[in-house]
This record gives C-alpha cells, sequence and structure tokens, in this order.
C-alpha cells in the first residue's frame, strides 16, 4: 500500500516536473532550433526545419565574434578566480581552524559581514580607478576573490577542523616548515572540500552578471552574462538566436552538475547549515 | 574546538606551543585580508563618506544628509524601499514553504526520487540573466506560452510582467522557481539527519502522517529553516539581476527595487545618491538579518 501511495504521488510529482521545470529548459532548445519566423512566434511547438548549425554560427559571429572574446574572458575570469579562492581560502581557513588568537575573533566577523554585506558600488569602482584596475580583468578578479572569499574561508576552516593535529605534529617533528606543512600535507588532505569550492565557485563567478556590469564595462572585457544581457536588445526579434545564446552558456554549468553534482549540493548546504 | 579537548602528553604539549607560533604564521591571513580589505571593507567605509556628498568621483562636495532626505522623499525611490521589503519576504516565504513541502516529499519513498531531485536543483545552477530572458518570453501577454495555454483552457492571463500589479511578484516567481531548488536541498540535509527514532516513537504513539510531519519533522528540522529564511532574505535584499533583465525596474518604477535604483542613479551620474542607496541597502540588510538571525538561533539553543 505503500508503494503504491509512493508510485501515485511520484507519477504526479513527475508530471508537475515537466510542465514547471522541463517544459522551460525544452522550450530554450526548441527555439535555439527554429528559423528566425518561426521562433518569433514564441510558441511551443516542433521546429518545422532544424537550424542548429546555422543559428550557432550566426550567434558566434554576431558583433564581431563577440562570444568568442566572452568566452574566453570568462574562462579567465573562472579560473583565475577560483584558483586565488582555493589557495587563499584555504591558508586563512586553516590558521583560523589551528591557532586561536585575537585575529580568529576578528576573521569570524569578517567572514560574517562578507556573507552578508552587499559590496558598496561606486565607491569600489572609485578604488578600482585608483589602482589602475577599473574595467580590467585583473581587478574583475580580484573583486570576485574579495566577495568569495568569505564564503571559502567558512568551508576550508570547517573541513580543516576534521583534519587530526597529530598530522602536523608528525610532520613538525620530522622538521616541515609552515610553507611545507601546508601545501605539501595540508592542502592535499583538503581535496574534497576543494573540488567543492571550485565546483560552487566556478557557477558562481562564471553566472555573475551583476558584478561585471559594474566593474568591467567596455566592449573588449565582456563576459558571457554580459553578452547574453547586450544581445537581448539586439536580438529582439530574433529569437533564435537569442536562445542559442542562453542554451551555449547552459552547457557548462550543465556539465559541471552532470558531473560534480554531489559536491555542489554538499558545498551548498554544508556552508549554508552551519552559517 | 575539538581537538584541543583530547588529552595531550607533556612532550606534545611542548611541540604544540611551539608549533603554533611556528607553523601556524598569522601572514597566511594577509594576502587574503589584503584584498579584502582594499576591495571590500575600504569602499564600504568610505561609502559611508560618499554617501554624504555631491560626488563626481573625481571631486566630492560634502551636503550633508540631502542624498538620504531624497532618497525618503522621492516617491520612486521610497517605492524602490517598500518593492524591496516586499520582494525578499515573499521570495523567502516562498522558498520556506516550497523547499519544506519539496523536502518532505523528496525524502519520502517516491518513485523517480533522483530526477526530481535533480530537476528541481538544476536551475539553481543556471545563468540568472538567461532565466531572466526566458521568462519574459514565456510571460509575454499575449504571445507568450503561459498566457497561450492558459487560453487554450479558457482562462485570460494577465499581463504578468507588463501589468504594474503583477510585474514585481512575477518576477519574484521566477525567483523562486531557479531559488526553490537549494532551499530544497537544505531541507532535504536537514530531513535526513533527523534520527528514525523520532518517527518510530510518533507512530507507535499512534501519531498520523500529518502529525508526524507536524510534530516531529518540522520542529527538528528548524535549523534547515533557519538557514533558509536567513539565505534567502539576504538574496531576496540585494536582488539584481533577475528583475534587471525582466523588467528594467518597470512598467515605470513599479518593479524597482534597491539594488536597481542603485544601478539607475550610477548610470546617470548621480554618484552620491546611488552611493546612498548603498547604504540604505546595507543598513536594511543588517536590521533585517542579524537580529533575525540572533533570534532564530537563540531559540534554537534554548529548545
Amino acid at each position: 500500500m505503500r508503494n503504491r501511495g509512493g508510485t501515485l504521488i511520484g507519477a504526479a510529482a513527475i508530471l508537475g516536473s515537466i510542465i514547471i521545470f522541463i517544459i522551460p529548459f525544452a522550450f530554450i532548445l526548441i527555439t535555439a532550433l527554429k528559423d528566425k519566423q518561426q521562433a518569433s512566434l514564441r510558441d511551443f511547438s516542433w521546429p518545422t526545419s532544424f537550424h542548429f548549425w546555422s543559428n550557432l554560427v550566426e550567434v558566434v559571429k554576431a558583433r564581431d565574434y563577440m562570444l568568442i572574446t566572452a568566452l574566453v574572458n570568462s574562462t579567465i575570469l573562472t579560473v583565475a578566480s577560483v584558483t586565488l579562492l582555493v589557495v587563499l581560502g584555504a591558508m586563512v581557513g586553516f590558521v583560523m581552524q589551528r591557532r586561536p588568537s585575537v585575529w580568529t575573533g576578528v576573521a569570524n566577523f569578517l567572514v560574517l559581514a562578507g556573507l552578508i554585506m552587499p559590496p558598496a558600488v561606486v565607491p569600489t569602482i572609485w578604488t578600482l580607478q585608483g589602482l589602475g584596475l577599473f574595467k580590467t580583468l585583473h581587478g574583475m578578479i580580484l573583486i570576485e576573490v574579495a566577495y568569495g572569499l568569505a564564503f571559502s574561508v567558512l568551508l576550508f576552516r570547517a573541513f580543516v577542523s576534521t583534519i587530526p593535529r597529530e598530522i602536523d605534529e608528525a610532520a613538525i617533528i620530522d622538521g616541515a616548515g609552515p610553507l611545507d606543512l601546508f601545501f605539501r600535507i595540508i592542502l592535499p588532505l583538503l581535496k574534497p572540500v576543494i573540488i567543492t569550492v571550485i565546483v560552487v565557485q566556478s557557477v558562481a563567478i562564471f553566472n555573475d552578471f551583476t558584478n561585471p556590469l559594474y566593474y568591467l564595462p567596455g566592449k573588449q572585457n565582456v563576459t558571457v552574462q554580459l553578452t547574453l544581457y547586450n544581445f537581448q536588445s539586439m536580438f529582439d526579434t530574433s529569437y533564435n538566436l537569442l536562445f542559442m545564446n542562453i542554451l551555449i552558456i547552459t552547457i557548462p554549468p550543465l556539465i559541471v552538475f552532470l558531473f560534480f553534482n554531489r559536491q555542489i549540493v554538499v558545498g551548498m548546504t554544508a556552508g549554508a547549515v552551519k552559517g | 574546538m575539538t581537538s584541543l579537548a583530547a588529552s595531550p602528553a607533556i612532550g606534545a604539549d611542548r611541540v604544540r606551543r611551539r608549533a603554533v607560533r611556528t607553523v601556524y604564521p598569522n601572514w597566511f591571513y594577509l594576502p587574503a585580508a589584503v584584498i579584502y580589505a582594499v576591495l571590500f571593507l575600504f569602499p564600504t567605509v568610505a561609502s559611508l563618506f560618499f554617501s554624504l556628498t555631491r560626488w563626481t568621483l573625481s571631486e566630492a562636495t560634502f551636503i550633508g544628509l540631502d542624498n538620504f532626505r531624497q532618497f525618503f522623499r522621492e516617491p520612486f525611490l521610497i517605492q524602490g524601499l517598500v518593492n524591496t521589503l516586499i520582494y525578499a519576504v515573499v521570495t523567502s516565504g516562498l522558498k520556506v514553504v516550497l523547499g519544506l513541502l519539496l523536502g518532505v516529499l523528496l525524502t519520502s519513498e517516491i518513485i523517480a526520487r533522483d530526477y526530481l531531485r535533480s530537476v528541481v536543483f538544476f536551475p539553481v545552477l543556471v545563468s540568472t540573466v538567461g532565466v531572466g530572458i526566458t521568462f519574459t518570453v514565456l510571460m509575454h501577454p499575449t504571445g507568450g506560452l503561459i498566457n497561450q495555454s492558459l487560453a487554450a483552457i479558457g482562462i485570460e492571463g494577465p499581463g504578468w510582467l507588463t501589468d504594474p500589479r503583477f510585474a514585481l511578484l512575477s518576477v519574484a516567481l521566477v525567483d523562486v522557481w531557479k531559488g526553490v531548488g537549494l532551499a530544497t536541498v537544505i531541507y532535504i540535509a536537514g530531513i535526513v539527519s533527523i534520527p528514525r527514532d523520532y518517527y518510530e516513537a510518533a507512530l507507535i504513539d499512534g501519531a498520523g502522517a500529518l502529525q508526524r510531519f507536524w510534530n516531529v519533522t518540522l520542529p527538528l528540522a528548524r535549523p534547515a529553516t533557519v538557514t533558509v529564511v536567513i539565505l534567502s532574505l539576504i538574496g531576496g535584499l540585494r536582488s539584481f539581476d533577475l528583475i534587471w533583465s525582466m523588467t528594467r525596474g518597470g512598467p515605470g518604477f513599479t518593479s524597482d527595487v534597491i539594488a536597481s535604483v542603485i544601478y539607475k542613479q550610477y548610470q546617470a551620474g548621480f554618484y552620491g545618491l546611488s552611493t546612498a542607496g548603498n547604504v540604505v541597502l546595507f543598513v536594511l540588510v543588517a536590521l533585517m538579518v542579524v537580529p533575525l538571525s540572533a533570534v532564530l538561533n537563540r531559540r534554537e539553543v534554548a529548545r
């Protein structure tokens, strides 16, 4: 009886999930395959003819291959920021957990502030200008690091507490210095949480729209999210191209999701439940 | 903290004291601290000053509280403030209710559980701008799929994004669509961690499914609720990209929120006013989130 109830409710849930979650994604997919005329009807119908390749080429070529520039920029931005977030976040989380001091309290407070407080936009632009980093990818990378640090530190600190101190002591007795200890012994042990941080932060930074909008304006600097935003007005009448663009930038998160679903969920819930 | 409680041998203790100083160096804080201080803390502190000025980025004239006065006098700025609160409360309320229900559903024994978990969670990872554009098309008053479907069953759908009464709430619904997966996985983690014994005891006492939900799941999933409320309130108060990609704050100013006001004032070159908006936003966030998390967490300890 319990099983039949489960089947019935499950079937209803599947139906609901198709209407609510699958159809919007299916809509993106089929609209991206249509020709311009059929796409402009905005209906949920099977494409009369398939234009995957020509739509793809046209989107990629638009505005002087803007999408390629954007993909390169977004990749650099994501990889560089996430690398820094892992190394710097792990260093802080490690010392915070291992050496209680005045700084631990300060750091705790700053982590909390970083998680809660919205950044002050215009003063940040002003600061970036003063440093010569405004409208540069370097500046943008450092911004993503500054905004993502709190979450990274939170995850690393929690994980470091599960590594026994005896490991540190053994290394110290063997004459390891701080850098040896951290980079050769602790960092490899942090692998599970490193994967979590990489996955969660890459998705966040790759999808970030607001910060590049403010700190990285200009044609040379576009990221994929900014490109999509620009195309929204440009492809006003070419829904097939607009949705092809959405399809393209949905693929990286989809791949991450397929391979790292568990790590993402662990990261997002662990970081959250702790807070 | 936990490892300090372990009983140390005397030799190990000496090693430990020396170790703390030399192998856990404070300069490990430094690189992160510099980036954080320069690009987050400093601008935040500076915003307190610049919000009191008329500012061109190269020159700032002190004008006292004029920006704030303007913020609370201009009707469209006040509307932005009110909308922010509505948006945050509606989205986090719905995320709690739906997240909890989905969490219960997706921890029960139903078919296709893994598929359902995946499909509910996936939108969390998708580009917000992409979601915004997609739903703008789906919500088109005449040509959109939603209203076409409603028309097929004889209902005349509203102008989701074009009717001033619905625009903000429509965006909030899309926000929930995209974000409920996160609330759900947090609830799933919370519900799974409830010991089975409680349910068994409730069963022996003859509690029905509803009673078990009400008297066991709900109180014991409280930490998850606290997390979902706080996370979605913070997210809702700061929300910008979805609103901007769907309505640009329109029609009129009916779906403007503080974050979109900040952007509009910035674009218009009113940097002082924009920064004042920022200060208003973080006062609002602090006023709502800090006391709330204190209250919610305290009750949890008292339990």
